[in-house]
């Protein structure tokens, strides 16, 4: 009942939220209150989960199954590993979002608040779900809320913003849609452990496959339907960013490891170079995209299309690293990308733009700040000890086993990401203030340290000790590897000349015949 | 006892209907002037909920009337709940509207009652004159509906308006009923389909009255290509009357173009009439989706939007299976919810002249002077767009999930993608109300029984209206499964 439990606590707070009597100060007042007790609870139940979890078994655990609207979906409920450590990242983030809009959001405070807690139960229902239906529906209910906060306490572009928001995604799911009701139809069954293990036709996959590429790549978002994303972004306010860089983008990766891999084994290794052909040009021209970017928020939002392109080129390496990779790197970006938006926010909030000229100095001015400023860059270049080395490495490490040729290209990625983050951040503490008024900005108050430093100590935790991250998920990361094992691979171009790996481990044979 | 009073008993809620008309009539005019409408209105809803429970009675499984010239069944009987309530709500949301306009006469609710006598016989003919009686009982009352208000003139040219085209399209179907009883000597559904599956040879006479009877019938839905007087009368006719055409007559009608093609025309030639529906689908869910996006006036973005819907319906009943039917009779429940809920938010508003609303800029930051009404249009509108966790989603859910049973994949592909145009509009009224700064302060009108159904009608909507899935879903599956004799 647990997962139920924390389903359902955020929808009633929503509503005790929206329907609160009172003046509209008051009314303000109560709904933060509310919101972060309810999301403080829900961290707490959080935390009692993981300390539950069964780690050893792939198995779905503390599952629920009532038959509640029948014929169409069941509320079928269970987690894996995956599952809670994706939940865990969700209710990790949201007081932390809660908090970051505490000042920041003065208009309808209610209605954001109720509309934030909606997002919560809805983030939570989706990796809960264990009816495919199920999960549908609450990955696609995302939409309302997320819609009604950028449009409702956006900036200057937010409708625009919102509509693309909402329109990019929903065409991308209903062909899931489409795909999924043939799929239940075919298997007799839309319980999700079902399904993975269910064999469709080879032919039949192709299609299914790129259906659900459709709706888990804009989702994702991979490049080229990624253009969403910076408007949404930009135009969101700081906590609707985080909350959308955090957890939605997550959608996309999760849905490719729960549905593409086990459920399309076969699909999904003939169609590698589709994704790692988008992974790589998503990571050099997004880079490059990101390094000549005058807003602070469109830049980290490209930088986030990168970075989730190494989630789908460490998935599709259709190995263990690779996958477990992506996983972490997932959770890593999570935080990464979320306190950089909070980073921004933080300095918005003082003077309300994001342009990147209008700032300097500020490791004079803000030293605190830069200092928070300063690691949270470092993580998401990916230095050692930082949550972002450990995802980057495993990423590597299990493309380098499927193809040393797009390692090689997205490891440039890793430098063009370094220097636009380094370059931001140049720009941004160093020198000299650009005006009186960004020398009069005010360093970290203790709110907004209360904010960042719980994810400076979750990204140092998961950069050093990644184990406790990584164990959960362990077991059923192995059983999506063994359903992709023995599939036949699309022909991958590994033996390139370009490619320095190969003739070492190649060579000795290859030499010795060839002397003869 | 005569056959005839068997068969009176077996058509009970057309029995309360008829006299309960007819009485109704008498009361409204010896009502004291002032009160006459009022105690007529809520006599009219007591006839219909009495009509209601003449169904409670009905035995199971299918009796036969009149010589087979009606019948009474689980189909019959579904429908007649949906179009009952429809018509009740109709009768008492045009209430407050007919007090202020001036054009408050009692006769409204009696032809209310007439027209609603017209779509239970609809449900329940067995017969293409039955069919035909029917039909044309259901649209003389509405045509004099359309142009209730008489002294608006864009109410009297929308009453002209359906009246021309109306009479045309039943023109068509007559000579489709006559071709189909040329061609298979008989009027009587059942008997029609005995001939038809006894062919061997496929009769293209048979052929000409179908497509005939569907042109007539799309006409009544307001299926593409024979759409173009809604937009037009939805605008033209008074809200309240708007709303009763969007809701009781599509369920009447949509049943009755069920219960026609799958009692009569089975088996063979069921591929025949499924290409035609396939085109009518897709062509009004797209004209349905893409023609709105335009509209400034909300009545006919309301008016798309069912044309939209309808498309959205006839999906279900294009495979011609049990489940399609199913669908189609879950998809006209939660349709009918949703644009009663609508139409209501819209009687309720008042410009601060007092007029009433009709130009979406008017709805312009509603979220703000009517926080709750402006709720409730987003929960119909992000219902009608069929975004999930809402109840709208479902019945969509519901139609696709038939046809893609019956290898329609291409179908649902397009009604998908259809429905995403089709959200873009429903957005944008959700965009002024709640993203735009509010220009002119709408009041509400006030009435609490309005008030009360567009609260239930949200409720229904909103994702605790999910929980009726399951006890609805039995039953539709239950009233399909009276088409398709065992």
């Amino acid at each position: 009942m647990i997962l139920s439990f924390m389903i359902l606590l955020p929808v009633v707070a929503a509503l005790v939220v929206a329907t609160l009597p009172g003046a509209d100060a008051e009314r303000a007042g109560r709904a933060r209150v509310v919101a972060l007790a309810t999301t403080l609870v829900e961290f707490a139940l959080g935390i009692w989960l993981w300390t539950q979890f069964d780690q050893t078994t792939a198995a779905f655990q503390f599952t629920e199954n009532l038959p509640l609207f029948a014929p169409f979906l069941n509320w079928s409920l269970g987690i894996d590993g995956i599952a809670l450590m994706l939940i865990e990242l969700s209710v990790f983030l949201m007081p932390l979002c809660i908090l970051a809009s505490w000042v920041a959001v003065k208009k309808r405070v209610p209605e954001y608040m109720a509309a934030f807690l909606l997002m919560e139960s809805l983030m939570i229902g989706t990796f809960a779900a264990r009816d495919m239906f199920l999960f549908y529906l609450f990955f696609e209910g995302g939409l309302i809320p997320m819609f009604l906060i950028i449009g409702i306490w956006g900036g200057a572009r937010r409708i625009y913003a919102s509509y693309k928001f909402f329109l990019y995604t929903l065409l991308g799911s209903v062909l899931m849609l489409v795909a999924m009701l043939w799929m239940v139809n075919f298997a007799g069954s839309a319980d999700i452990g079902v399904l993975s293990r269910t064999d469709f036709p080879k032919e039949a996959q192709f299609w299914l496959f790129l259906a659900f590429f459709a709706s888990f790549a804009v989702k994702m978002p991979m490049w080229p339907v990624h253009t969403w994303l910076p408007d949404a972004h930009v135009e969101a306010p700081t906590a609707g960013s985080v909350i959308l860089a955090g957890v939605l983008l997550k959608l996309g990766g999760y849905g490719f490891i729960r549905f593409s891999l086990p459920m399309f084994p076969d699909a999904s290794a003939q169609l590698i170079w589709l994704v790692f052909g988008l992974s790589m040009v998503a990571v050099v021209y997004t880079s490059l995209v990101a390094l000549v970017q005058q807003d602070m928020k469109k830049l980290i939002a490209y930088s986030s299309v990168a970075h989730m392109a190494f989630v789908t080129s460490g998935l599709f390496a259709l190995n263990t690293q690779g996958i477990e990779g992506a996983m972490v790197m997932m959770l890593s970006h999570g935080l990464v990308s979320g306190a950089l938006f909070l980073c921004v926010g933080v300095i918005y909030d003082r003077l309300h733009t994001r342009e990147i000229g209008r700032y300097g100095g500020l490791a004079d001015t803000m030293p605190k700040y830069a200092l928070v400023l300063l690691f949270f860059t470092m993580a998401s270049v990916g230095l050692p000890a930082t949550s972002g080395f450990v995802a980057e490495f495993l990423v590597l490490l299990g493309m380098y086993q499927t193809s040393t040729w797009a390692t090689f290209v997205l490891t440039t990625g890793i430098i063009l990401g370094a220097a636009y983050m380094l370059w931001l951040y140049a720009r941004v503490a160093y020198g000299k203030a650009a005006g009186d008024d960004t020398r009069a900005m005010p360093d970290l108050s203790p709110r907004e340290i209360a904010i960042l430093v719980p994810i400076i100590l979750a990204t140092l935790w998961m950069g050093i000790y990644p184990k406790s991250f990584q164990a959960p998920m362990k077991p059923a990361i192995a059983e999506v590897v063994a359903r992709l094992e023995g599939r036949e691979l699309a022909t991958v171009p590994t033996d390139m000349t370009l490619s320095p790996a190969l003739p070492a481990i190649a060579a000795p044979a290859h030499a010795a015949e060839s002397h003869h | 006892m005569h056959p005839i009073f068997t068969s009176i008993a077996i058509a009970g809620p057309e029995t309360v209907l008829t006299l309960g008309s007819l009485a109704a009539l008498m009361l409204g005019t010896f009502s004291a002037k002032g009160k006459a409408l009022t105690v007529t209105s809520l006599f009219a809803v007591a006839i219909l909920a009495l009509a209601g429970f003449t169904l409670l009675d009905a035995p199971a499984g299918m009796t036969r009337a009149f010589d087979g010239l009606y019948v009474a069944d689980d189909f019959s009987a579904f429908l007649k709940v949906i179009i009952l309530a429809a018509s009740a709500a109709s009768v008492l949301l045009a209430l407050p509207w007919l007090h202020e306009s001036g054009a408050g006469r009692f006769e409204y609710p009696v032809l209310m009652l007439l027209a609603t006598l017209g779509m239970t016989i609809m449900v329940s003919a067995n017969d293409l004159l039955t069919l035909y009686v029917g039909l044309e009982l259901a649209a003389l009352p509405s045509y004099v509906l359309a142009a209730f208000h008489r002294q608006d003139d864009r109410s009297a040219e929308a009453g002209l308006k359906y009246f021309v085209l109306g009479a045309l399209a039943s023109g068509i179907l007559l000579y489709g009923v006559t071709l189909i009883y040329g061609f298979s000597g008989s009027t009587q559904l059942d008997v029609i389909a005995g001939v038809v599956s006894g062919q061997t040879e496929r009769s293209v006479g048979l052929l000409f009255g179908i497509v005939f009877i569907l042109a007539g019938l799309a006409f009544k839905v307001s299926a593409v290509p024979f759409h173009m007087w809604t937009p037009d009368v939805y605008e033209g006719a008074p809200t309240p009357v708007a709303a009763f055409f969007s809701a009781a007559p599509k369920a009447a009608a949509l049943g009755l173009l069920a219960r026609v093609m799958i009692v009569a025309f089975p088996g063979n030639i069921a591929a025949d009439w499924q290409q035609i529906l396939i085109f009518i689908a897709i062509a009004s869910m797209v004209l349905g989706a893409v023609a709105a996006v335009a509209q400034t006036n909300i009545k006919r973005l309301l008016a798309y939007s069912s044309i939209a819907n309808i498309g959205f319906a006839l999906v279900g009943l294009t495979p011609g299976t049990p489940a399609g039917i199913s669908a189609l009779l879950f998809y006209v429940t939660v349709y009918v919810a949703m644009t009663l809920g609508s139409f209501l938010v819209v009687l309720q508003l008042r410009r601060p002249d007092g007029s009433p609303v009709e130009s979406m800029a008017d709805f312009a930051g509603l979220s703000k002077t009517q926080p709750k009404l402006a709720a409730a249009l987003a929960i119909f509108m992000f219902s009608l767009a069929g975004i999930p966790p809402l109840l709208g989603f479902w019945p969509k859910f519901a139609v696709f999930q038939a046809a893609i049973a019956s290898g329609l994949i291409a179908l649902a592909l397009i009604g998908f993608v259809a429905s995403v145009i089709a959200a873009f509009y429903y957005l944008r009224l959700i965009k002024i109300m709640y993203f735009d700064e509010p220009a002119v302060s709408l009041a509400t009108e006030g009435s609490a029984v309005n008030g009360t159904m567009i609260a239930a009608c949200a409720l229904f909507c909103s994702p605790i209206g999910m929980l009726a899935i399951s006890p609805l879903v039995a039953a539709t599956a239950r009233a399909a499964a009276a088409l398709f004799p065992a």
